[in-house]
């Protein structure tokens, strides 16, 4: 009975079948994020954006310092890697120069919201054409599982063992919704990976993002609220259900900023 | 020969920059040396010849941008005083680890923290050792006039990119502020002679991706990458010492001074052959590499060495390596924006050696 279902599918493994697959972006270098981590689906599904549109030729990365440090070892596209959150500032040097090339940064919430919120905050306000893809799983996760300025309150991390107490450390930052105010930003949208209708979606938001490029629109900003099972010590699964049951009520999912106007949440 | 013109040496140094080609400037304001970009804006390089100005919203911002720039082989540069240089290191570091040129100017103001806005020379040790973490040099030009501000923009770039690492200007607030005399180059055009395999413009599929990076976790690769870095800077000492010698030939003694201490030692070396003291001066035009060969001739004629500086006598311990117990050293030296006349110099000569 197994043999015959075996055979079976056997039949239907043809290339003529092949409905998925590894892009042709992506290196044949295993990723090296933990299994489980929301990283790999970010770092594909914008490689496919940048396959599908055919823009490899013209597309420059940013790597930033923390879990995706290594980026460039999977995106089959010229990257540079940034000191710890300056990756907006290399994208401004870089699209400055080469105006109709395609310029993305990479980076977590660490990197983005908290050292690098300066970069930031002026390369969204200026209105830089580039696109930004924004990975928050709330906590520090190459360094250890330390408290990020994105940890939810009472939220555990190894630098908040008992907890994110509001009074002694300050509270998370809503840092899209801020970035949602400035006059330079023309796009943005928080999104998520743990489901493939949420995947789907991501994918269309970072098409979006490389074509506001193409027009010159300014700033496209995607944040991807993500888990770190390994970080917040659960199984991928109950990571993800802890994210939804968490994560999606603080940062809420879907357009924040869509052709230039704040998205209004009532209408 | 060039256009002649009165110019401040910060507005010398930017517009040589502009005829030299330069891409792309980025900096934030910092007294003495935000002539840089006022003069860079009031040209509107953009419409001159195509190049990028961005006021960037820190000092650590623009080292960043010019490190982006910089990575997609553009000739792109910075300028700042002293505390914002400070603000740079890490992300100069960075650009040496990952082997970008750039062009980064130093005017120095007088410190530590955020001091005065009067010059020194006090930045000396950041910028000959290293600056930012790990094992680095960059070839610092002190220039010491007008003249050097505008000329060494251009050779600026040309080392950056024949070693792939940034090149600092060292001078100072005399330096940036004060009026002189200019020949300007022509304008070069902003196209690049050199290899441009390696830069980050997107792949294409004639080659292999590029990658800007200072990363590898690998020690054994790390340890190899540094040895790289130190032939490098090996083939700088070899190959771009840069001094001047005035009246050394007969000299009993001599002045080592760059920048505007060499201005004051100049007229300093006419006071005292005037007194019938032999006395020259040696100026380190590159303080990395340092003219240590060049000083070591001397030693057999000389009786004492005075290093002018402008602070608490930092070159002087490159002087003391270079003669060992050979000479006699001594230092005059003013600090916190303060700056000897000729005649101080003169008679610290005097007092140091106890000349009859």
């Amino acid at each position: 009975m197994i043999m015959e279902t075996n055979n079976k599918y056997q039949d239907i493994i043809s290339a003529e079948n092949l409905i998925y697959k590894r892009t042709s972006l992506l290196t044949d270098k295993p990723f090296s994020y933990c299994p489980g981590c929301g990283h790999g689906v970010v770092n594909k599904v914008i490689m496919e954006v940048v396959d599908e549109m055919g823009i490899q030729s013209e597309t420059i990365g940013i790597a930033p310092v923390g879990c995706s440090v290594f980026a460039y070892d999977f995106m089959n596209i010229d990257m540079q890697q940034a000191a710890h959150g300056r990756a907006p500032a290399l994208a401004t040097g870089i699209k400055r120069c080469w105006p109709d090339k395609y310029v993305f940064t990479y980076q977590g919430d660490g990197d983005l919201a908290a050292i690098g919120t300066a970069e930031t905050i002026h390369a969204c306000n200026r209105g830089e054409n580039i696109a930004v893809f924004f990975v928050n799983n709330g906590i520090y996760g190459m360094t250890g599982g330390q408290m990020a300025p994105t940890t939810l309150e009472g939220m555990r991390t190894s630098t908040s063992p008992y907890g994110r107490d509001i009074s002694l450390m300050g509270n998370p930052l809503k840092i899209t919704e801020m970035i949602a105010m400035l006059a330079g930003t023309y796009f943005v949208s928080r999104h998520s990976v743990h489901t493939p209708a949420n995947v789907r979606k991501l994918k269309k938001a970072v098409r979006v993002a490389f074509e506001n490029q193409k027009l010159k629109k300014g700033l496209s900003f995607i944040e991807i609220v993500s888990n770190c099972n390994s970080g917040w010590k659960m199984t991928p699964a109950d990571a993800n259900k802890w994210m939804e049951e968490n994560m999606f009520p603080f940062y809420p999912l879907g357009d924040i900023k869509v052709d230039g106007k704040l998205v209004n949440k009532n209408s | 020969m060039g256009e002649r013109k009165l110019m401040k040496g910060n507005e010398a140094f930017a517009e040589a920059a502009i005829r030299a080609g330069c891409d792309a400037y980025f900096g934030y304001p910092i007294t003495p040396q935000s002539e840089v970009m006022e003069y860079l804006a009031a040209q509107q390089p953009h419409l001159r010849t195509g190049m990028v100005l961005l006021q960037a919203e820190s000092e650590v911002a623009a080292i960043n941008m010019v490190y982006g720039a910089a990575g997609t082989g553009k000739r792109v540069m910075t300028s700042s005083s002293s505390p914002g240089i400070s603000l740079k290191q890490e992300g100069i570091s960075y650009l040496v680890g990952s082997q970008l040129p750039c062009l980064i100017m130093n005017v120095m103001r007088g410190g530590p923290g955020l001091g005065t806005i009067q010059p020194s020379q006090a930045d000396y040790f950041q910028s000959t050792k290293g600056g930012g973490h790990g094992d680095y040099h960059m070839v610092v030009l002190a220039p010491a006039s007008v003249q050097e501000m505008a000329d060494f923009a251009e050779l600026g770039f040309e080392l950056a990119f024949k070693y792939r690492n940034p090149v600092l200007i060292l001078a100072d607030g005399i330096i940036g502020q004060m009026m002189e005399k200019v020949e300007l180059a022509e304008q070069q055009p902003r196209t690049s002679k050199f290899d441009q395999s390696w830069v980050t413009t997107g792949k294409t599929p004639d080659r292999e991706r590029n990658i800007i990076t200072s990363v590898d976790l690998d020690p054994v690769k790390h340890e190899k990458f540094n040895l790289k870095l130190q032939e490098k800077y090996q083939k700088m000492r070899e190959e771009e010492v840069r001094f001047e010698n005035i009246a050394c030939d007969d000299a009993e003694y001599i002045f080592i001074a760059f920048g505007c201490c060499s201005r004051i030692c100049q007229k300093a070396v006419k006071l005292a052959r005037a007194k019938g003291i032999k006395v020259g001066l040696l100026r380190p035009i590159t303080l990395f590499p340092f003219p240590t060969i060049e000083i070591q001739r001397l030693i057999p004629q000389l009786k004492g060495i005075l290093s002018v500086e402008l602070s608490a006598g930092q070159m002087i311990e490159d002087i003391r390596l270079a003669v060992g117990d050979k000479v006699k050293v001594a230092l005059h030296n003013r600090m916190g924006g303060m700056v000897p006349s000729p005649d101080d110099v003169v008679d610290a000569l005097v007092k140091s050696f106890s000349i009859k």
